[in-house]
Parts: C-alpha cells; structure tokens; sequence
C-alpha cells in the first residue's frame, strides 16, 4: 500500500503545517473542558431569603434562624409587610421570600398546627424545586423540635431513621457527572468537524480534482483522509482523559482499555458522518454550518447536559438512534460505575453497528466522477 | 468535421458525439474529433464554450450525458481506471499543495502514480535541476514556476497523453515561451499533449487545433489548414468570426 | 449618498437570498431547535426505576413499598434480599434508586427503636440524585408521620409554596430567552463575520473600498440583511414558544422586540471587528465561534445558573452580552417587568454596541481601507 503511505505522509504533513489548525485543535478543545466544566454545574449553593416576619415571637424568629443555620439560606433582607420582599424579588435581590403571619406562634402553642408561606422565584423551575425541599426538610426538623418543646414530651412517636447514600459520585461533584460527556463532545467535534472541513477545503482549493484524476482507490483516499483525523483525535482524547484524571478528580473506576475501545468505534461513526457532510456541501462555510447545527443537535439531544430519561418518549426514542448518546452512556458507566464489558455491550454494538453503516454509505456515496 | 478512424493505436484521443448536459443547458454538444498519438492539440475557444467540461469528460471526472470516447485506446466510461494511469493532468485552479514543499509534491504524485523511491528521486533531481529550482514550500513560488512546475509533475510517471487546462493563465510572455518549449520536449519524447486555451496566439503552436463555439466544435484542422480555408490572417481573427456569426 | 448605500444593500440582500442552502438554514434552524429544545431539553425528573432490598418483609415495609409504588414517580423494577443482588442493574444503568429496609423493620418501629432505611442513589448525576432521594425521603416522612399520627401529636408546620413566574416549573420557560440570545448571536456575529472576511479574502472588499462608499456605509450595508434576518428570526422563535408551548409573555412585546434589535446589534458589530482583525474565512469563523457562541452557550446563564457559578466565572460573565439580554428577555417574558427594572441591563447592552461599533469601524478603517 505505498499509496496509502504516499497519501498519509502528505495528510501529516499538511496538518502539522498548518500552525492555525494545531492551535485550533489543541486549544480549543482545552478551553471547552476548562470552562465548561467550571460553568456547566446546577449545584444550588445559598439561596437568598427574604424574611417578612409578621408575628416577631421567638418561635418565627426561631425559623429563620433554622434557615440560616443550615449555611444554605442567607437572609438578604426583613421587613413587615409583602411589598418590600415582592419589588426586592422583582428586581432579583432575593431568591425567595419567608411570610410569617401573625399569630404563628399562638396557633402552634393552641393547635399544634403553624402555616407559614414560601415564595420562590422559580424562573429556573429545577432550581426553585430543589430549594424548596431544601427548605421543607429544615421546615420539619424545626416541627419537630417544636413538637417537644410544646408537649414537654419525649417524642415517642415511631421514628424511622434514614440515611442516604450516593453511589458513583461520593462527593456529588457535578464535575465527575459533566466531565466524560465533555470528551465526548471534545471527540465528536474534532472528528466530524475536522473531517468535513478538511475534505471541502481540498475541493474547494482545487487539489481535489486533481487527486481524483489519479489512479487512486475510493478506499485510499478517504482512509488517507481518516486515518490522521483519527489519530489526533484519538490523541486528543487520552490527554483530555489524563487532564480529567489528575486536574479534576474524574474518577475512572472501570477499564481504561474499554473506553479507548469505545472512543475508537464512536470515532468511526463521527468521521462518518464528518465525511458525509463534506459531499453534501460546496464550500467551507456550508461545512461549518452544517456539521455546527448537526452536532448542537446531536449533542443536546444525547445526555450530555440534560437527562435523557427526563426527556419525553419520542424524544427518548430519537436518543436511541444518536450515537453521542449511546457513548456517553458507556463513557459515564465505565468511568463512574465501573461498568465492564459485557454491561455496555448493548450501547457498543449500537455504535459498531452505526459505525459500519455510516461508513460504508460515505464511501460509497464518494464518487471521483460526478454523475 | 473529420470522422473518427478505427485505428486506435495512432489516436491517443477519439471523441464520437460526447455530449454534456446540466438540466436544459448543453454544455458540450456531440463533439466528434480525433487527436493523434504525439501531437500538440490545441483545444481553443472562448470562456464559457464548454472547453473545461469537454476535458473533464476524457479525464473522467465528470459523466458524458451520451456519446463515446476512447482516450489510450481504452474505453472512457468502462475503463476509466486504467486511463487515469495513463494520462497525466494539470488543471486550471493550482494543483500542487501550497503548504508542501517541491520534494514532498513530487513524492507524493510519484507514490500515488506507484514509482519505485529510486525513481523519484532520480526524476526529482532532474526535475529541480531543469526548473532551476530549490526545495521551497510550493506556496513561496512565483506564479511561473508553479505551472512549470505543476506540468512536469504532470509528467512525472510518464503518462501516454497529458491533459493541460490553461495552463498560461496569467504568466508573462517569457515564461509563456519557456512553457511552450516544455511542451514541445513533451511532445518530442511521444507524449500527446491535450492542451485547451483561450490565447489564440497559442493556437499557431499547436500541431492541430479544434475551435468550440457554443459547445459544438466549429472547426479542426492544422492553423495552416484553417488559415487557408477560413481566409484568414490568424487564428485571432477566425476566432472573432467563428464566435459572432453575422 | 444614500442612492449609493441602498444600491449596495439591495446586492447585499440579493446574495444572502442566493445562497438558499445557508437562508433555509438560517431560517429553519431557530424554528426546529426552538421546538426539539423545548420539548426534549429538561430537568425534571419522570420515571424513577425503583429497587428494594427488604431481607425480612413485614407489613410496614410492605406498606412502604406499596406507597413507592403507588407515587407516581417511582416504579419498582427489582426487589432483592442484600444489595449485592441489585447492585448489577445499577451499574447496567437499570436502576435509579435503591431502597433499603433493615431486618426486623416493623418490630423495631414497634419497639421505638429508630427503624433504619438506607437509600442509595445512583448519584453520577447529582441533581437527578439529589431530587430523587428528595422524592424518597417526601414518601418515607410521610408514613413515619402517619403512624406518628395515631400517638402523641407532634407539631406540624404547613408551609403553602408558591412557585412565581413559573407556576408549572417549565424547564421551557427558562429555555427560550437564552435559545433566541443563541440566534441571534449565530445569525447575527457568525453570519456577519464570515460574510465580511469572505469579501475580504476574495478581494471584492478592496473594489469596494475604492468606490465611492464610505467604510461605515460598507459596514451597514453587509450588516443590514442580517439585522433582518436575526429580527425574523426572534418573530418565529417567540411564535413557536407562545403557540407550542405556552410561554408566557408577561410584559411587553414591543419592549422584547426592540432589545431583541439592540442585542443583534451587540453582536453584528462584534461580528464586524471579527473579521476585520482576521487574516482570513477560516480564521473568522472559529474567532467568531470561540468568542462568541461559546460564551454565549456557557456563560450567559442560558443552560447553567451564573448563581452556581464560580466568582471567576460570574465576574467574566459580565463582558459577555448574552448574559444581560437574558435578564432582560427572562424579565420581559416571565415577570412582565418594564424598563423600570431592566434600565441597567439595557444601558450595558447600548454601551456594549457602542463601543463594538465603534472599534469595529476604527479598525475596520485602519486595517482594511
């Protein structure tokens, strides 16, 4: 195959020349984890309150004191009555406000029952969410506190003890959750972006006639043109992975061998689909619009920000045939779960299979000739 | 118009009734011709007659809508793959890699064409040594030696027939010259040369010439021929009246 | 003069209705990714697979498994006697949640001894964990109640929740102002940039440079299509929201649609100075894609809260425009608030076209006439 070694020496060449595109490559794949694993997070840290304390008794002050202490509420402001707390949510200096009516305490002391109001900005409807059952849950300890001090009785109700246990992601770091599914988007950008760019550029420079005039195979062309593509991405994807490893603490407790499987059979489906792209457009432009809005679809369709068993049915049908989606999927269960080979067998045979497809319906689409 | 002959050994080229269409526009129009084995043939006539499509078809890279063609003496649309071992190509946008050096294009086109690396090398310090060039990154070139350039890679594996499309756009008269001459070493060693062009003044150094108007080809023959049978002074002029006929 | 600059922006308008590949796409795209976005992107939690792991069933970890099972949330795909017999769909990605009864349950409640239950979560996604062993803890808490219930009465503290602006915790609320700032900076920035660093590379600047147009005539003229581009595209996107999904639209339209104008704007110019400072079409498009795209997706608030942000991040995030039109779009859409909260947002984004525009032509001037 010296033609192939022909094809390939120039491909290197080529890509090592091109200082622009190094940099590119390296850089920006860099940048995308640093950042996007810093910004991409939805943990709740405090949460601004607003106290409109309406009864002033020990007992509603006592509440907001239970807020505060849990170090995930700070009160930002008080005042007596709901105007001050609505402009003040309003103009977003607080994320939720406390109402205590009058009368809070007569009525626990009386009645046994207390009501109070909470009133969340729930724009961001998961964020107000969890807050809430933040706050629910100091809520009900607070009761039961009360609960003693009123009866002057020992609780003695039936108490059921519960502790909760994260598995995978012991210190719930959402990095550890974010990280694997950005190398996957680190991979999936390089690979078919690369691919379409780099063949469109070729025609429309001109060199791309000339090569097809040559006696060279199908076959040898676009593995001239895969192979390095692959091998930088490849590349790529082992230094985003130590970078993960020692840089933010991903855990990676299952096999580093069987990823480096699944990143190989996921990059064929990528290049594939980089390849296809470049024969449907005409010029650089076009290439980078398509591949762009196909991977933010792909991408935002697979799991990698939001879940996809949050998604609604069809949606959840489409995952299925979105390679991002499926080795996401292994990438999350190898590397936080310690999943093995016979666990993600599924999720790979779906690659392998769309992998062969793909590929197979680009070359033969390839044509030197142009009908 | 002369009728295509039966014998394939002394026509590198023969065209019968190739015809390309894109949608409801003709681009070629049955063209019938002939080229023989060794000679320069000028393929004139203006931009937009259709002289890139024509010459796409014999390479092989674009499809005739009907018609035949032999090129090397094989069949165009059956054996496309042993003509492009055959035929050498320089087309009209640049075809060496800018970013690479003369070495590095050589060895590619040489790797692809399957020399031995002896014989790269060999050709290649030849090839240097003619062009008086040194081993730059092809982009650093002046425009005149890049065609030069781009030709003799063309001819680096020695191919029956080398296809030029435009191959003197925008270089200075000298250089022009100095082309010419490659070509007729060209020609000399037995290599048929296919060479389509717009400078009519090039036409009086090719050993037969075709002219196409509109898509079909309006007439073929040696300039003297045309220069006698037309009446005219010069290819210029028989161009001027082939192309607006009132 | 102004004969001379409608000519060129009629050419202008002309080659953008040319390239009908890119127009449908530029068109189209808003529409689909408003309507797959809003449909499939969110973070509530649905089914929950449920596992149990109960060694001694009794009639009160039965009926805490008949009160999982009967929420609608959770559905109990396994139950196990040890966890070891479970732990495999976790990892298979089978199972969500486990729920684990210690031996002896019901007598130990019996007894007033604390009855210990252990859930585990399968937490690589801590959000969906946390939420999920919330939903957990609600069911279990309120068994332990009712059974408490029949004894000594302990206080309860009823709390009445109201979510504002977003009564249904719509994920799509929070969505589509940040997906109509993504719009409008791809057809606006990127669109601009290309185009301007295609005539650059072509040559075809430089004819226009000698003609008698004026370098900020040349600017408005490539950029004025886009403008109506980016403004028909905020028009099907707001459309799609309102009809498909009921979006809200609290406040008013015309508000919306004018910094809607005012942040394309933003972005046009700084697509402009894009590609007047880039050596070529490749060059401009990834500059245009690093500066503005991302920040746009990342650290504008449109995906992920700047709240849970680090500092470092949260101070960058202001130089972003992305960040202060979401504020105002979210404002505008789900408050229904007026100038008269979002005075500030709107004076940074009048500032930020001012000084883009502004550096776009000097350089524009500098590096290209």
């Amino acid at each position: 195959m010296r033609v192939l070694r022909a094809l390939l020496r120039k491909e290197y060449l080529q890509i090592f020349r091109d200082k622009l595109l190094l940099r590119q490559m390296i850089m920006m794949p860099f940048i995308q984890l640093f950042l996007l694993s810093t910004a991409a997070t939805f943990e709740v840290k405090t949460a601004r309150v607003y106290v409109v304390d309406r009864d002033h008794t020990s007992m509603s002050r006592g509440l907001a004191d239970r807020l505060t202490a849990s170090g995930r509420f700070a009160v930002v402001g008080s005042s007596l009555s709901m105007l001050p707390a609505n402009e003040a949510m309003l103009g977003r200096r607080t994320d939720m406000i406390l109402n205590i009516p009058p009368g809070f305490e007569r009525d626990v002391v009386r009645t046994r029952t207390g009501s109070i109001q909470l009133v969340f900005n729930a724009e961001d409807g998961a964020l107000a969410g969890v807050t809430n059952s933040y706050a629910q849950q100091i809520i009900a300890a607070y009761a039961r506190e009360l609960g003693v001090t009123v009866t002057h009785r020992i609780d003695e109700s039936p108490r059921i003890e519960m502790r909760t246990r994260g598995w995978y992601n012991q210190e719930l770091d959402y990095k550890h959750y974010m990280i694997p599914g950005i190398l996957v988007q680190l991979l999936t950008l390089v690979g078919t972006m690369m691919t379409a760019m780099n063949i469109v550029r070729e025609r429309e420079i001109g060199t791309l006639d000339q090569l097809n005039v040559t006696p060279i195979s199908r076959s040898a062309f676009i593995g001239a043109k895969l192979i390095p593509l692959l091998s930088i991405a490849i590349f790529e994807f082992a230094a985003g992975l130590v970078v993960a490893r020692w840089v933010f603490g991903v855990p990676m407790v299952g096999s580093i061998p069987l990823v480096f499987l699944a990143a190989l059979v996921y990059l064929l489906v990528a290049l594939g689909v980089g390849l296809w792209v470049s024969a449907i457009v005409h010029t650089q432009q076009q290439a980078m619009f398509v591949t762009f809005f196909l991977l933010l679809v792909y991408l935002l369709m697979s799991g990698l920000f939001t879940p996809v068993r949050s998604m609604p049915d069809w949606a959840q049908w489409m995952a299925e045939l979105n390679p991002v989606k499926h080795f996401i999927v292994i990438m999350r269960s190898v590397l936080l779960k310690g999943a093995t080979f016979t666990d993600i067998l599924r999720p790979l045979g779906i690659l392998a299979v769309s992998g062969a497809i793909v590929l197979t319906l680009s070359v033969r689409q390839y044509s030197k000739r142009a009908a | 118009m002369t009728a295509p002959l039966a014998a394939p050994a002394d026509l590198a080229i023969v065209a019968t009734d190739l015809t390309r269409r894109f949608g409801n526009f003709t681009a070629v129009d049955h063209i019938t011709f002939d080229v023989k084995a060794g000679e320069v043939f000028g393929f004139l006539g203006a931009n937009g007659a259709g002289k890139t499509t024509a010459i796409k078809m014999l390479i092989g890279l674009l499809e005739p809508t009907s018609g035949e063609a032999k090129v090397a003496g094989l069949d165009l649309r059956t054996q496309t793959e042993e003509i492009r071992r055959r035929i050498g190509y320089m087309s009209q946008k640049f075809s060496l890699y800018e970013d690479l050096t003369v070495l590095e294009n050589i060895a590619l086109y040489g790797g692809i064409y399957g020399l031995t690396d002896r014989q790269i090398r060999e050709r290649a310090a030849v090839m240097l040594e003619t062009l008086g060039l040194s081993d730059d990154l092809v982009g650093r070139l002046p425009l005149g030696w890049k065609q030069k350039l781009a030709f003799s890679v063309a001819l680096l594996h020695e191919p029956a027939i080398v296809f030029l499309d435009e191959p003197t756009g925008g270089v200075d008269p000298i250089t022009r010259r100095q082309f010419w001459e490659m070509i007729y070493a060209a020609a000399a060693r037995g290599t048929t040369v296919f060479v389509t062009t717009h400078y009519m003044d090039e036409a009086e150094y090719c050993d037969r010439i075709s002219i196409m108007v509109d898509g079909r080809i309006a007439t073929i023959g040696t300039p003297l021929e045309l220069k006698q049978q037309w009446k005219v002074p010069s290819i210029d002029e028989l161009f001027v009246r082939l192309a607006r006929p009132s | 003069m102004i004969s001379t600059l409608g000519a060129f922006m009629t050419k202008e308008v002309r080659h953008i209705l040319r390239d009908r590949q890119t127009l449908t796409v530029l068109l189209l795209m808003p529409l689909i990714q408003v309507v797959l976005f809003g449909y499939a992107l969110r973070s509530d939690v649905r089914d929950v697979r449920l596992a149990i792991v109960d060694p001694s069933p009794d009639y009160a970890t039965l009926a805490l498994r008949d009160r999982l099972q009967a929420a609608r949330r959770f559905r109990i795909v396994a139950t196990g006697r040890s966890m070891s017999d479970i732990e495999p769909l976790f990892r298979q990605g089978r199972a969500d949640l486990a729920v684990s009864f210690e031996p002896q349950f019901a007598a130990r409640l019996e007894s007033r001894e604390p009855a210990r239950v252990l859930i585990a979560v399968d937490a690589s996604d801590p959000n969906t964990g946390s939420t999920m062993q919330a939903y957990a803890r609600a069911v279990i808490t309120a068994y332990e109640q009712e059974l408490g219930a029949k004894g000594a009465q302990p206080v309860r503290i009823a709390p009445e929740v109201r979510m504002r602006f977003n009564p249904t915790l719509e994920s799509v609320n929070l969505f589509i102002p940040g997906l109509i700032a993504l719009v409008l900076t791809l057809v606006s920035a990127l669109m601009t940039a290309i185009s301007l660093s295609r005539e650059k590379e072509r040559g075809t600047l430089e004819i226009l440079l000698v003609s008698p147009l004026r370098p900020w005539q040349i600017i408005v003229g490539k950029v004025f299509p886009y403008l109506g581009l980016a403004f028909a595209n905020v028009l099907t996107a707001l459309v799609a929201a309102w009809l498909v999904f009921n979006v809200p639209f609290r406040g008013s339209v015309t508000l919306l649609l004018v910094e809607s104008i005012l942040y394309s704007m933003v972005s046009l110019a700084i697509g402009v100075l894009v590609a007047s400072l880039t050596p070529s079409q490749r060059v401009a498009m990834l500059v245009a894609l690093l500066a503005t795209m991302l920040p746009s997706t990342l650290l504008s608030g449109m995906v992920f809260p700047l709240a849970s942000m680090p500092k470092v991040l949260q101070v960058l995030s202001n130089i972003v425009p992305a960040r202060w039109f979401i504020v105002i779009a979210r404002g505008i859409m789900l408050k229904g608030v007026g100038l008269e909260h979002l005075w500030k947002e709107t004076l940074v984004l009048i500032g930020m076209t001012l000084f883009f525009m502004m550096a776009a032509v000097r350089s524009f001037k500098a590096r290209v006439a």
